[in-house]
């Protein structure tokens, strides 16, 4: 093993790691505004990544073109589960917990049955982007283009979510909201209102992720789980609820499954994340960037 | 103990005794293969699920990561069999001893971590164990292992011939995890874990030891959901990592507790019974074809009960209980 190939599989790991905080930014967000998991995480990454392809196989949209399609018909979607069910879920008085998981995660299973009726479990990718299959090399590392350019959306879409939680009105009303639910909606601010613009947001972050990610990874119907996984493990280790944490866990996450491709089998690459997540609650129980 | 809870105690084991002598006697007259099998899968789910509620029901420790109990029972007990010919029954014990020291050791570090981050952990662990069998090429790595057919008896735990010998199992796995629990809910160990979910605090400051007290109950869990393991593959004389240790399994002991009533005595049971035969049917009237309407039903059914009766279905049923199970 030389340094460089030290270096190479670290520099893709970081470009993954980006790309993991961005799918987990979103659970983030929603887990910050009303303590809510999203079971169905996995899921809404697999639904952008089809609706990237078939704009693509249908009308010939370069899946760069589709991101901000793909993730305004996120936003939507998210906005809509949140009125629909999850709306209903944080209502229940009994088992609290155990309804939010479980309505999520009967969400997820009704996703996955209804994209094997309407796609086939075929597996399917984007045969030919601008941006699929190229590479640059930067001081003698060679790095995927749509990875890169994945990282890049990442990091204006952390910026831009740090912006509008902080300079925008909607913004102070979700920090507002998710400081003190009951007491906002007594200075007039609807509290479903934020709840729904939240899950849209966080569903919009999310489909941002699966339109990149469409130009470089197979879509099927059960594609999100595997990345659902990495998402939670991507949260508690920032710290649930913290946005800056899911950032960093990103990062962690994408860094540890580079070494770990470096030193193990390729197929126990995620045994190295598992590990790193169960070693940093174990120290801090609430994860990196949680509150104590 | 008061009367009235005494009472209802009585009548629970009367009325379990009286459920458990007519599901005996069904499939003497129900013959259909397909429905015996129904059957067998029913009770085993409805045990799994009970064992599941002892440390996520009554404990309040919720747990998505016990398909390792439930693989390390089923492996435990295939590989002693097949490499060296030791009978299941000491597989289906030894499985049950390690998952039962595995479920300890885990809960050691395990057991410091709230909410979330308990449940991830529970998932990731589980995960972690499955990708190790999938690579270890001793115990038949991501091929599983076949157990082959060595005769037709109790001794071997074999009947290729028929499915009562497997339903007859099942049922007493499902009457002694009922009745573990049962006997449990009025030991100390039960009151301490009502305690422990409810205001882990607040037991702690009354002297319960809450650490003993999750330990206990993950124990009792994951020694009986190993038992479970060990049955389910010399039932069905084949496995692999992925269909004895994915996180679906997880997800199916969980699910009868979660409709049928969670941390109740009759939850677990009444779900499974609402919910296997109704997985199974929507499968081969609707999974054959291969495009997921098998899975719209399932996971809307999921979303509306889950939704309708957060406290489970077993409110339908009593009407004191309710009160005398918290």
């Amino acid at each position: 093993m030389t340094a460089e190939t030290i270096i190479q599989s670290l520099a893709s790991g970081l470009l993954m790691g980006l790309l993991y905080g961005l799918i987990a930014v979103g659970l983030a967000l929603i887990f910050g505004l009303m303590d809510v998991v999203n079971f169905a995480h996995g899921e809404f990454l697999m639904i952008a990544m089809y609706a990237t392809f078939f704009l693509f196989a249908f009308f010939a949209i370069d899946p760069l073109l589709s991101v901000p399609l793909v993730a305004a018909a996120l936003f939507v979607f998210g906005a809509v589960v949140y009125l629909l069910i999850v709306r209903f879920a944080v209502r229940a008085k009994a088992n609290a917990g155990m309804v939010q998981i479980f309505s999520t995660f009967g969400l997820a299973i009704v996703m996955r049955g209804l994209a094997q009726y309407f796609f086939t479990p075929d597996y399917r990718s984007v045969t030919h982007s601008w941006l699929g299959g190229k590479t640059v090399s930067v001081a003698g590392i060679f790095l995927p283009v749509p990875q890169l350019v994945g990282a890049l959306v990442a990091i204006t879409a952390f910026g831009a979510l740090y912006l509008f939680i902080n300079r925008t009105d909607f913004g102070r009303a979700l920090e507002a909201t998710r400081e003190d639910a009951g007491a906002v909606a007594l200075v007039g601010i609807d509290k479903n209102k934020v709840f729904a613009l939240g899950w849209g947001l966080g569903a919009a972050l999310v489909g941002l992720s699966g339109a990149i990610m469409a130009i470089f990874f197979y879509i099927y119907p059960d594609v999100g789980a595997s990345f659902a996984l990495i998402a939670y493990v991507t949260v508690a280790l920032g710290g649930f609820g913290s946005v800056f944490g899911a950032f960093a866990g990103g990062i962690i996450v994408g860094l540890v499954e580079a070494t770990t491709a470096l030193l193990l089998p390729p197929s126990l690459k995620a045994v190295g994340i598992y590990a790193v997540y169960l070693l940093v609650v174990f120290i801090r129980p609430r994860g990196l960037f949680g509150s104590m | 103990m008061d009367t009235a809870f005494a009472e209802r105690r009585r009548r629970d084991l009367v009325v379990a005794c009286v459920l458990a002598a007519i599901a005996a006697v069904v499939p003497l007259f129900v013959k259909d293969v397909y429905v015996q099998n129904m059957m067998v899968l029913t009770l085993m789910w409805g045990a799994l699920s009970q064992s599941w509620n002892i440390l996520s029901g009554y404990c309040g420790q919720i747990s998505l990561g016990h398909a390792l109990y439930f693989g390390l029972g089923a492996y435990t007990t295939a590989l002693l069999f097949t490499k060296f010919g030791v009978l299941p029954w000491f597989g289906m014990l030894g499985g049950g001893v390690i998952s039962a020291l595995i479920a300890m050791a885990l809960g050691y570090p395990c057991f410091r971590l709230r909410g979330h981050y308990f449940v991830i952990a529970t998932i990731v662990i589980a995960e972690i164990g499955l990708l190790l069998f999938h690579n270890w090429d001793w115990a038949g790595a991501a091929m599983g292992i076949e157990i082959p057919v060595r005769g037709d008896s109790w001794l071997k735990f074999q009947f290729p011939r028929s499915k009562l010998p497997y339903f007859y199992f099942a049922l007493a796995l499902a009457c002694v995890a009922w009745f573990v629990t049962w006997w449990l809910e009025n030991s100390k160990w039960g009151f301490w874990w009502r305690a422990v979910k409810d205001n882990p605090e607040a037991a702690e400051s009354l002297g319960v030891v809450v650490f003993n007290s999750k330990m206990g109950a993950a124990a009792v869990s994951a020694f009986l959901v190993a038992v479970g393991g060990s049955f389910y593959a010399q039932f069905v004389s084949y496995i692999d990592p992925e269909s004895i240790m994915g996180f679906q399994l997880s997800l199916l002991m969980a699910l009868p507790a979660v409709l049928g009533g969670i941390g109740t005595l009759w939850g677990p049971m009444l779900g499974a019974v609402i919910l296997i035969p109704l997985t199974e049917l929507t499968r081969s009237y609707m999974g054959g074809s291969g495009r997921g309407v098998d899975l719209i039903v399932y996971g809307g059914l999921i979303i509306a009960i889950s939704l309708a009766r957060p406290q489970g279905l077993i409110g339908l049923f009593s009407f004191k209980r309710k009160e005398a199970a918290r």
